[in-house]
């Protein structure tokens, strides 16, 4: 299931991301610490967190990290964004807390 | 192929440029896609070291098909012990850079684990050089 699926399915709203959409979700990673992350996020996955600034968005490029799941109603800012279309990278945002919105997208992808 | 990047310091909205950059050279030369994770793994953690720690800093990568070798110095203030830097979780990180996600402690250990020769040498009031090795398998 690919990016822009699992925002309709999940009921996410979409904050950027273009070609990236259209890429695959193979699984979920659920990390706020971005040194954890950056060794341990598998590709591909889909990557939860707190952290809506633009350092997330280098983490997840150079993880390559299938989009970046922003949970818990926390709002990416400006810079974030900005870096997010420059690389490319999708950000979905979602109302619910890490665990719920790894739920939800895990029982989209199953 | 040799490259130089300069990491300015105390601006994380440039920290990642360098890894990043290096990273699609890599993909370009058709390196493994693990052998470049683990060089942007240990690129990124140094760039955000030279910002967060060493008023930035000097970064030279040499790519060869065996091997890429990378070189950052500094010239901030030094790390008074670095067997304690090196311990997983030590961090000396301020609460700002922690509220961005940083300061896990992780920077150095994630450096050394993801490359396959890893050395640091430093000097209080005069700065910081860590070189380090990843080899190519292919």
């Amino acid at each position: 299931m690919n990016v822009n699926e699992i925002a309709e399915k999940c009921g996410f709203k979409i904050a950027a991301g273009d070609d990236a959409l259209t890429r695959t979700v193979e699984g979920i990673y659920c990390c706020d610490l971005l040194s954890f992350a950056m060794g341990r996020a598998p590709e591909d996955f889909a990557w939860i967190t707190v952290m809506g600034n633009m350092n997330s968005v280098a983490v997840a490029s150079l993880t390559d990290v299938a989009c970046i799941v922003l949970c818990d109603r926390v709002q990416p800012d400006e810079d974030m964004l900005k870096k997010a279309v420059q690389q490319d990278i999708a950000v979905l945002l979602s109302d619910k807390p890490a665990f719920d919105t790894g739920l939800l997208i895990h029982e989209a992808i199953s | 192929m040799t490259l130089h990047y300069i990491v300015p310091g105390d601006d994380f909205t440039r920290a990642g440029e360098a890894s990043g950059d290096l990273k699609r050279k890599m993909k370009k030369l058709g390196f493994p896609s693990d052998v470049i994770r683990k060089v942007s793994i240990a690129l990124y953690e140094g760039e955000i070291n030279m910002v967060i720690h060493a008023y930035g800093g000097e970064i030279t990568a040499e790519i060869s098909s065996s091997e890429i070798d990378l070189t950052l110095a500094d010239t901030g203030p030094g790390i008074p012990d670095i067997e304690k830097a090196m311990q997983d979780g030590y961090s000396t990180a301020t609460e700002q850079v922690r509220n961005l996600g940083f300061g896990a402690g992780m920077g150095l250990p994630n450096m050394k684990k993801y490359t396959d020769e890893f050395q640091i040498e430093s000097e209080v009031g005069v700065g910081t050089t860590v070189r380090m090795k990843v080899y190519n398998h292919s």
